[in-house]
């Protein structure tokens, strides 16, 4: 992964971020994580469906 | 009956419990005001109030939003206004996952299914929407459908009615003199006349709004009493959970124990009214003040996700309300 999929800023170490990774247990990610594009997300009653023009879909 | 230090409180907690009729502003706001230690006994009597005009029964529902993002609107806490830098993007839901949605929340037990859309009124494009989905909904799922649209004209509250929508939710957001500081788009009268005309259609009224806008408690009160004024069927509480961009993004979440003691406030203001948790309550309250709220006068839920978050899964929730001994509202009681 090279960006926050939360707030879309570099990721530069494993530690960075914590206060995203907690925050997004309950989020869905809004920045593709390969090219930090905002991404169309849809959030479902179960799940999302997060999709990068460039990247694709992912799901959650 | 618990007791509360206040002797003229306690007497006007205990009217409500016998009568059914709602606690008045100045009361509300001593509840508002209780120190921490009363606390437990003033969930208990919401909690009998509760129970005595509501019943033990616990409504469920599910929501999702049809259209999401690019709001011209600017309340100040919502991601979903395309006025702020928020990181949400403007996305429509086609009508095969708004029926796998209905699905999916049918499937958790729920008998109320919720349409949202992030619009200030809805357009031909979205009533479009609405009638091919609730039509395609209607052939496959066994559930009621709500609906959150915005501000609406006589013409759309008649088309609602003409689709089957049983009830329809506006929210108020917080107390009238209040409203001016968190929208500038539109005023509160304005969504009062839909609620209006909502009611006047005979749709049910879903109307209640978020804690934790920089409001004073003072307000807190006031809100609950022109929500009781309105004698909706459904109040949804929503607790504010800060999002990234927004005007309140960076404003603190509401304290556990002023969350618990305005909902027996909202549930003493509001005897008879499904009052239900809605947004927030999983950072606001976690797993005990979820359970708290339960026992104090919440008797609704909204299970699984929101609009643009995530919630608890919905087996935590119907776990807790097992373990409650609260039975979910049935279907068939709920038509």
């Amino acid at each position: 992964m090279t960006y926050c999929d939360r707030c879309g800023t570099p990721l530069s170490s494993e530690t960075e971020h914590a206060a995203c990774r907690a925050t997004r247990e309950l989020e869905p990610p809004r920045f593709c994580p390969v090219c930090r594009r905002r991404m169309k997300v849809q959030v479902l009653p179960t799940g999302w469906r997060a999709v990068c023009v460039e990247h694709g879909e992912r799901t959650g | 009956m618990s007791s509360l230090s206040d002797p003229t409180l306690a007497a006007a907690a205990a009217r409500v419990l016998e009568t059914g009729a709602g606690l008045a502003e100045p009361d509300v706001l001593a509840v508002l005001r209780l120190p921490d230690e009363e606390l437990p006994a003033v969930l208990e009597i919401a909690h009998q109030v509760r129970m005595r005009w509501c019943g033990p029964e616990v409504e469920v529902e599910g929501i999702v939003s049809v259209k999401t993002g690019g709001c011209p609107e600017d309340c100040h806490f919502c991601s979903q206004s395309g006025v702020f830098a928020s990181p949400v993007r403007a996305v429509w839901l086609d009508i095969p996952a708004l029926v796998e949605s209905a699905r999916q929340t049918a499937a958790t037990g729920a008998t109320e299914f919720c349409i949202v859309a992030a619009v200030r009124g809805p357009d031909e494009r979205l009533m479009a929407q609405m009638r091919a989905g609730v039509a395609a909904i209607r052939e496959t799922v066994d559930i009621n459908i709500a609906a959150s649209l915005g501000m609406l004209s006589q013409e759309q509250v008649d088309e609602l009615v003409a689709m089957g929508i049983h009830r329809y939710n506006h929210n108020l957001e917080t107390a009238r003199s209040f409203f001016p500081q968190v929208v500038s788009t539109h005023t509160w009268d304005e969504r009062f006349s839909t609620l209006r005309m909502v009611r006047d259609s005979g749709m049910e009224v879903c109307c209640g709004g978020i804690l934790g806008l920089g409001e004073s408690v003072g307000q807190r009160a006031e809100f609950a009493v022109q929500l009781a004024a309105l004698a909706p069927d459904e109040v949804p509480l929503n607790f504010l959970n800060p999002r990234p961009g927004t005007p309140l993004g960076d404003a603190a979440v509401v304290d556990a124990r002023d969350a618990l003691r305005a909902i027996a406030a909202f549930r003493l203001a509001l005897p008879r009214t499904i009052l239900r948790y809605a947004g927030g309550r999983e950072i606001t309250l976690g797993d005990l003040g979820t359970r708290d709220g339960l026992l104090g006068g919440v008797n609704a839920v909204i299970v699984g996700n929101y609009l643009t978050t995530l919630g608890r899964s919905p087996d935590q929730d119907l776990a807790l309300l097992d373990e409650l001994k609260m039975p979910v509202k049935a279907l068939s009681s709920a038509l």
